[in-house]
């Protein structure tokens, strides 16, 4: 794919747009970014694509008036015409009593999160990808749709207090949906990292997707009610994932979240998962690799929200830190829930009688006092009877909160990467465990297939 | 003078032949300029095109987009961010054997183009290995040296910062002067696209789309923390406007009711679970359209395109569908198009070059037609008699591929001029529901689960009070089918949604809905809260 800016190249366009600011003080974000990608349904190439962008966020400050342009046109007149905008704009913002001064100079952790392998990716490598899907699902009379994205960026933040950051990164995701010719039958497995190396074959997607899709066939519909499920680590990423924008202080000390305290505060200190889980953003963990700073150059390091169960962190902004007299702490990048041992299949050995959800589709929230989201399971949903996949079930909605379903915890297997996002693309780095989980509320049931 | 349906659909339809009219000129603020031609951009495109050409491309296409935004929030009496921004490039999509492809760069210049077309050919070859059946393009006719531009009144970038500061600074002093209105979040986002299409059709088009986008939430908290409600200005849509739709909102005007609504909710009754008559009102009943008759008629996914994210449909297979399925009563008709004015997907030609359009979707309560590009509409026209595109190609921006994205879909208004207090009138038991809350619905479009922001419970012909923790659940066919009773052409309202997700990667799509309130007979109810 196009070069990305490297870190020297990077420097200079920083030093280059603050030194053409003339406001009380400036901060720049460049970020240099390819992308490719290949689309494919009913078993051939359908739509790809290519793109290249070099985009720049300057924000000039006078006092604790901001205000911020963003761009990509990187000629002298270019950055001219951005830098004074930015000042312009901060020239009209009120004062803001809730400003905090730029951070000087920091210390990053390395991440490592850039591979040449994913980055020299090319055009007839994913094709050569895709086929290795659909080839076996044309084979087996199957009909395969998915994805393949790969992105490269470099990051770049700089201040007028001599704060520089710069990391590159690369990240690739493949996903894969197979379904049966009739449209009985839907099955989905994706796989994402950000090192090529290290993502699950196409082939063995296949494998995955297509099995699911056979199996699904015929499903029957089941009661709505309360079910003991396993949750495959992709359902679990979905659901966890949520937990990101609900981790803030200042929601919960401003009585309008779930982690607020009847009476005011926080629940910071409190029991509020089952004591064998523990959630963790750490850029450097092998499963992560995300990116060593925020957008305005505070270093990530690793930060753990759930210990064992305990609340023990939820993300301070500088300012609502200084205010209640503690550390700042970023908001999470990547997400770990912390694992136990066991995969997928030893964890259905361990049910009576449940249900195994592979992923969950359309979620969004219905009420933020209780965490409590919607949403309905999707492409592979089976009856478990006596430690055994018996047979399909009709997709089911839910409405449920991924904290009361973290407190109703039966068992846990090991942690891996998985695709998160709905959209199956590259999105948040998010690690998660399959778990077998009682009383999972399920209020209606649906045709879709 | 009663207004009828088919009075109705002619008049909707011929409001894209005043696009540049607009609405009236707010006096005292700046006009919106025409855009100029920019010679230099249409020789690039030109070189583009054949530069593809002679490295063995059979089509081609380039989109050129300047795209300018500018975002402002707030928070209580702050300003949180002021944001501006101003982004170019170019993607060029290429037809090779048999298959498609596209590459994007900000680098435009002669020698830019030339190699970005270049390699888009090469990509199309790698893409087509293994392709059997290759696209195949519907006719369209060429458009040389067209322009279109939203109808605005007055251009939101010329409208002094300070100004929309003050506005919004001024609406959260209003909220909060509502006792416990704990806390208020308000902001304003504007986008001017000027696009540039060009394809080997002989097609040169030059649009310049606006959109504007207010909104604000106040929260109210119960003074032991026990509690939260938030109140959202849901009914207040993005749209394909100017500045004017912002003044019209009268968020100054509107936040003290906003407010008053959030702590409201504090004390409403919890709804009891159960079956209903719902009375959607437009601010709520454009989400429904959107996702259970916009989507399923999508043709892509109809035919599994999108099975991998965005999911299928049941509206599957179209030879069956087509002229046969019941979607709902007789009074029933739904509208495609991209013609409406103000509305979100409202343009002169889609990004492939087709002309806006305006189609029956679904007529007299049956389906009678999908949403297509070029691409698709070869695929069904032995079913639909219709051969050429309905102009539903779409990029979100010049770095993405353009794909079939949903154009404006709309419930026509029944012939009798009924308006939403009539439809109460007539309710014995029932809820109404104002504005867009939770929305999930299936991957095949079957199964939904939908909220409000405003919910007022009837009795006996009449609103006795405020409920809480209302959605509704069902299934799209049975649904619509309970429909007994709609509005008139006066209660007609365009209501939309700015970031409407679909693709790999996925693609934001902004699009309008029009409808009258409409009321659902023996719905079920859940309380969402227990």
């Amino acid at each position: 794919m196009p070069e990305l800016l490297t870190e020297a190249e990077a420097r200079d366009l920083c030093r280059k747009i603050l030194a053409t600011s003339s406001a009380d003080a400036a901060e720049v974000r460049i970020e240099s970014r390819s992308e490719a990608n290949t689309r494919f349904a009913r078993n051939q190439f359908s739509t790809g694509g290519e793109s290249a962008d070099v985009r720049i966020t300057v924000s000039a400050i006078f006092g604790s008036r901001r205000g911020s342009v963003v761009f990509n046109d990187l000629s002298e007149a270019g950055i001219e015409a951005a830098v004074r905008r930015s000042e312009e704009l901060a020239r009209f913002a009120p004062e803001d009593r809730e400003w905090m001064p730029m951070l000087g100079p920091q210390t990053y952790v390395p991440v490592g999160g850039f591979f040449e392998r994913t980055d020299e990716l090319s055009a007839a490598e994913r094709a050569a990808a895709v086929e290795a899907i659909t080839g076996p699902a044309r084979q087996a009379g199957l009909v395969a749709t998915g994805f393949l994205q790969q992105v490269a960026a470099a990051t770049a933040v700089a201040n007028t207090r001599d704060l520089f950051a710069y990391d590159r990164s690369t990240l690739v995701s493949l996903t894969t949906t197979v379904r049966t010719a009739d449209g009985r039958g839907s099955g989905w497995a994706g796989t994402t990292h950000n090192d090529w190396g290290r993502i699950t074959s196409p082939a063995e997607l296949a494998e995955q997707a297509m099995e699911k899709a056979s199996q699904s066939v015929g499903a029957a519909a089941v009661e709505p009610g309360a079910y003991t499920v396993l949750l495959e680590p992709t359902a679990v990423g979905n659901l966890v994932q949520l937990l990101s924008t609900a981790l803030d202080a200042r929601s919960a000390d401003e009585g309008r979240s779930f982690f607020s305290k009847q009476g005011g505060g926080n629940r910071i200190g409190e029991q509020v998962v089952d004591e064998r889980l523990s959630l963790v953003s750490d850029p450097q963990d092998p499963d992560l690799l995300t990116s060593p700073f925020t957008s305005d150059g505070q270093p990530l390091t690793r930060t753990e929200w759930i210990r064992n169960g305990v609340l023990t962190n939820l993300s301070y902004s500088r300012f609502w830190g200084s205010k209640q007299g503690v550390p700042a702490v970023p908001p999470a990048g990547g997400l770990k829930l912390r694992g136990g041992e066991g995969s997928v299949d030893e964890l259905v050995q361990t049910v009576r009688q449940g249900l195994l959800l592979t992923r969950f589709w359309y979620i969004r929230p219905v009420d933020r006092r209780t965490l409590v989201y919607t949403g309905l399971t999707r492409d592979g949903t089976f009856l478990i009877e006596d430690g055994r996949v018996t047979r399909a079930v009709k997709n089911l909605r839910f409405n449920e909160s991924p904290m009361n379903m973290l407190n109703k915890l039966q068992a846990i297997g090991g942690a891996r990467r998985v695709v998160a996002s709905e959209s199956g693309g590259v999105g948040r780095a998010v690690s998660a465990p399959p778990l077998v989980v009682r009383s999972f509320n399920f209020t209606a049931w649906s045709d879709a297939v | 003078m009663t207004v009828t349906r088919r009075d109705f659909v002619k008049q909707t339809s011929l409001a894209s032949a005043v696009i540049a009219g607009g609405s009236p000129r707010v006096s005292g603020l700046p006009a919106p300029v025409q855009r100029r031609s920019d010679p230099a951009i249409k020789e690039l495109c030109v070189i583009a095109l054949d530069a593809a050409r002679s490295a063995g491309a059979a089509y081609a296409d380039i989109r050129v987009v300047r795209r300018r935004s500018q975002r402002i929030a707030t928070r209580d009496d702050r300003v949180t961010a002021i944001s501006d921004g101003e982004t170019f490039g170019f993607g060029v999509r290429v037809l090779a054997k048999g298959a498609w492809g596209f590459v994007a760069s900000k680098e435009l210049s002669r020698r830019g183009v030339t190699e970005i077309a270049r390699r888009a050919v090469d990509q199309a070859g790698a893409n087509g290995a293994g392709v059997t059946d290759g696209v195949v393009l519907a006719p369209v006719d060429a458009y040389p040296d067209s322009k279109w531009q939203s109808p605005i009144s007055v251009d939101p970038f010329a409208v002094p910062v300070e100004d929309k500061v003050d506005l919004l600074l001024t609406a959260n002093t209003e909220a909060l002067r509502v006792r416990g209105a704990r806390f208020v979040s308000s902001s304003m986002f504007f986008l001017r696209e000027e696009k540039t299409f060009a394809s080997t059709e002989g097609t040169i088009t030059e649009q310049t789309i606006y959109r504007s986008a207010p909104s604000m939430q106040v929260t109210a908290v119960a003074p032991d923390f026990s509690n939260f409600q938030t109140r959202a200005s849901t009914e207040v849509s993005p749209m394909g406007l100017g500045y004017e739709h912002v003044l019209d909102a009268d968020f100054p005007g509107r936040a003290p009711l906003w407010a008053e609504d959030a702590v409201a909710m504090l004390s409403a009754t919890s709804v009891e679970a159960g079956e209903y008559d719902l009375i959607l009102d437009p601010s709520h009943l454009f989400l429904t359209i959107h996702e259970s008759i916009g989507h399923p008629t999508e043709l892509d996914r109809a035919l599994g395109y999108e099975a991998n994210y965005a999911g299928t449909s049941f509206l599957s297979p179209p030879s069956e569908m087509i002229g046969n399925l019941r979607y709902g009563p007789e009074f029933m008709n739904v509208q495609g198009d991209r013609t409406q004015q103000g509305a979100l997907a409202t343009v002169g030609w889609d990004d492939e070059g087709v002309p806006a359009d305006s189609w029956p979707i679904i007529k007299d309560g049956v389906f009678v037609d999908y949403q297509t590009t070029r691409e698709q509409a070869g695929w069904i026209s032995e079913y639909t008699g219709v051969t050429r595109s309905h102009g539903c190609s779409y990029a979100q921006s010049w770095d993405r591929v353009q794909f079939q994205r949903m154009p404006n879909v709309s419930l026509l208004p029944g012939d009798e001029n009924r308006s939403i207090d009539d439809l109460i009138a007539a309710t014995e038991r029932g809820i109404v529901i104002k504005g867009r809350g939770s929305y999930s619905i299936d991957q095949q479009r079957y199964n939904f689960q939908f909220g409000g922001q405003v919910f007022e419970e009837v009795r006996g012909g009449k609103v006795v009070g405020r409920l809480r923790d209302v959605a509704y659940q069902g299934q799209t066919i049975p649904f619509w089918n309970s429909m007994d009773m709609i509005g008139g052409p006066g209660s007609y309202q365009l209501a939309g949604t700015a970031s409407d997700g679909k693709g790999q990667p996925s693609q934001s799509n902004a699009v309008s809905h029009g409808c009258p309130p409409a009321r659902f007979r023996n719905v079920t109810v859940i309380n969402t809260a227990r």
